[in-house]
């Protein structure tokens, strides 16, 4: 018996747009009650992926998805209700108690945490990270990893996109 | 209705409140900022916020209550800002509000933290007329407004990814000028040279009136990094020299300004306004007044800003704006609900 199993993939994109479409690609597939933490740098196109990503979720584009730094959650209706957090401001995962992220993790929509990495502990342990990393200008690496069956499945399904099929799986 | 209206707002850093007779007269203006408590952050940390606006609210109305030489009995309305901001922060002035209109029991109103900053100019200059453009630009906003008539705003553009002032903040930490950025980029930039590097001006295209910053803070970084400087983790740049400093912040203030002038005054070309009005916090900025005073100037269009104590966070404008809706006949219930993402239309 053969079971490939996708544990990781890593896709090299080439401009913003890209990073979009990979966006849209994976929110087209998302679910109620999904998490996706994304991981990187200040510049590495976290808010671009999430711009997708609601895109995916058929969030109607006159809403308006900008960074949410200020005000740490912004929150959209599409196919699903989109919880699009940035704990850029946050100075660690205590802080993020009080907000009730929890009623969000496991609500009816899906979340989206830029920063993620200053929620340790605090995100779900079934979830999908994504790490982002500046390669040139333009040019960036983008890590899907999964956490949980769920996320492992959706990874395989990521794969048989053919939104997706132009990036290449290293 | 007495003549008196107390303003609450809380949506963001600023607890504030004040007191206004007939609707124009400011008898108090009393915000607690919380800056000092965020410093350490670079930004807003809302368990913080929402937990402090707890603690100050009930002084900052008495305060407000006292400088205005108003008893409780003596107001005649309540005005609350209901949102955009955080929301646990936002429940703290509406649930404050609506205590104070239920137990003393006059009319209570609800206010958009957009339409307030707005509404800030009137308090200086009552005899507006319309049709004009409003650009409220902050730390959490870039919208630009084509206001036709009172109670009426018409959306033209705004940001597609990060605030101005967000991009301010967000350079000023890389430069490792602390927070907030705005001022702080200001003073770092009074000396140095605008044109000493060419920071990209994004403009939208097909006619589109909104902004982008998140490429021009990103353009900052590889500046930074081309000169082989070496951005921290939590996106300090340790070690830069003054004179660079200053030309960076110089410079990248400059882009920011002249992106924001340029696509204001061909929203008010666009729309034969008349009168431009720059307000929220980022028109406290020196060089933004001066380059939209001097676009506006070109083109034949008057252009007025509110005072800074009035640009920022405050209640006098929330109490403006709730006393003109008053007038019309609005009150809000006390099962008024704050709202995070609250459209101004």
């Amino acid at each position: 018996m053969l079971i490939e199993k996708a544990y990781e993939y890593t896709s090299i994109s080439k401009s913003p747009r890209e990073t979009t479409r990979l966006g849209r690609a994976l929110g087209s597939l998302l679910q109620a009650g999904d998490v996706v933490c994304l991981i990187g740098d200040l510049g590495s196109g976290k808010t671009c992926l999430a711009q997708g990503i609601a895109q995916g979720l058929e969030i109607d584009p006159s809403q308006g998805v900008t960074s949410p730094t200020f005000t740490l959650i912004h929150e959209f209706l599409g196919r699903l209700p989109l919880y699009h957090f940035d704990l850029y401001r946050l100075g660690g995962p205590e802080e993020l108690w009080d907000l009730g992220p929890e009623e969000y993790f496991y609500g009816q929509g899906v979340t989206v945490i830029e920063w993620a990495e200053k929620a340790r502990g605090i995100v779900p342990g079934e979830r999908l990270d994504i790490e982002l990393k500046r390669l040139g200008e333009k040019e960036r690496e983008i890590k899907l990893v999964p956490h949980g069956p769920r996320f492992q499945a959706l990874l395989g399904e990521i794969l048989e996109n053919p939104l997706i099929r132009r990036h290449k799986k290293v | 209705m007495s003549e008196f209206i107390l303003g609450i707002e809380t949506s963001c850093d600023e607890t504030a409140a004040a007191v206004l007779e007939k609707g124009c007269i400011i008898r108090s203006n009393v915000v607690a900022s919380q800056v000092t408590l965020h410093a350490p952050y670079g930004g807003i940390v809302p368990e913080l916020a929402s937990r402090r606006h707890l603690e100050n609210v009930l002084p900052v109305v008495i305060q407000a209550l006292r400088q205005a030489e108003v008893q409780l009995p003596d107001l005649g309305a309540i005005s609350v800002t209901a949102g955009p901001g955080l929301v646990g922060s936002l429940l703290v002035g509406t649930s404050m509000a609506k205590s104070l209109a239920y137990a003393l029991g006059i009319p209570l109103v609800a206010v958009n933290h957009l339409e307030g900053h707005i509404r800030a100019i009137f308090l200086e200059h009552p005899e507006l007329t319309y049709p004009y453009v409003a650009l409220v630009v902050s730390g959490g906003h870039t919208h630009l407004y084509y206001v036709p008539e009172e109670y009426i705003y018409r959306l033209l553009g705004r940001t597609r990814d990060d605030a101005a002032g967000e991009a301010f903040d967000k350079v000023a930490k890389l430069l490792g000028l602390g927070y907030p950025g705005g001022p702080a980029i200001e003073r770092a930039g009074a000396g140095g040279n605008p044109k000493a590097i060419a920071f990209p001006r994004s403009y939208s295209g097909n006619g589109s009136l909104d902004f982008s910053f998140s490429g021009l803070k990103t353009a900052v970084l590889y500046y930074l990094e081309g000169l082989g400087y070496k951005i921290q983790r939590s996106g300090e740049t340790k070690f830069l020299p003054p004179e660079l400093v200053a030309d960076i912040a110089a410079s990248f203030q400059q882009a920011i300004v002249e992106v924001l002038t340029r696509n204001v005054i061909k929203a008010a070309k666009a729309k034969k306004a008349r009168l431009v009005i720059l307000a929220g916090g980022v028109a406290c900025n020196q060089l933004l007044r001066q380059h939209l005073r001097k676009g506006a100037e070109e083109e034949g269009l008057e252009v007025l800003f509110p005072s800074p104590s009035l640009c920022t966070d405050n209640a006098a404008m929330v109490a403006a704006a709730g006393y003109r809706r008053l007038l019309r006949g609005e009150r809000a219930g006390l099962d008024l609900n704050a709202s995070a993402n609250l459209p101004l239309c």
